[in-house]
């Protein structure tokens, strides 16, 4: 039953994937990502409970913080098209 | 009371993997709805909803799975991780799509059978 489970969410990760190549502005892009990646972290740790290795779980939680930093940092880039803005309000914004 | 007991350990795998089983699928339908809605706001909104929701149940289920005390405590904290950050990548990236003057489709437009690249804008 973990099998199944785990090519669920192979399934998933295939149909967000479709979108992530399609979708016609950045921002479909950006959010089909960040939804694979939260896909990716739990299918980490399926694979890991089914072959009987549990410490895969270290794995997705590096995956889960990396996942979200990425997402942040192309957001950030796409609209300051630089990393090196402080990300602070201003006043015209 | 151990009759009761003994029976809950019993049951505790297969209610783990049902869980994780039903996480799979909830992830599934959150990626139909990512592929069939039509612009960015709405299918933010299947995305980030199944997100938090599919991954809580995925992550009970795998809860009930665990051998030892040490695999429980690293599930709790993706879990409380995952939760958190989320929402708050949605709501950036949301927020980013805005800033960007993205108009949301509204009305009749929105009802409009979709265009064969797959979108608005």
């Amino acid at each position: 039953m973990i099998g199944a489970a785990s090519l669920g969410l192979i399934v998933a990760i295939l149909l967000l994937l479709v979108r992530a190549l399609r979708g016609p502005t950045l921002y479909d892009r950006v959010a089909a990502v960040n939804a694979l990646g939260t896909k990716t972290v739990l299918l980490i740790g399926a694979i890991g409970f089914l072959l009987g290795r549990p410490e895969w779980l270290d794995i997705a939680i590096l995956y889960a913080l990396i996942n979200f930093v990425t997402t942040i940092a192309i957001l950030k880039f796409f609209r300051y098209r630089s990393f090196q803005v402080p990300m602070v309000r201003r006043e015209d914004s | 009371m151990t009759e009761v007991i003994d029976l809950l350990l019993a049951v505790k795998p297969w209610a783990g993997s049902f869980l994780l089983l039903v996480g799979a699928i909830m992830g599934i339908i959150g990626a139909i709805g990512m592929l069939r809605f039509p612009d960015v706001y709405t299918r933010v909104h299947a995305a980030s909803v199944i997100d938090t929701g599919a991954m809580t149940v995925a992550i009970v289920g795998m809860l009930l799975l665990a051998p030892t005390w040490t695999i429980a405590i690293k599930l709790a904290a993706i879990w409380l991780f995952l939760f958190i950050t989320g929402p708050t990548s949605s709501h950036a990236l949301i927020n980013a799509a805005y800033k960007a003057n993205l108009q949301p489709l509204i009305g009749a437009e929105a009802r409009k059978p979709q265009r064969p690249d797959g979108g608005a804008s």
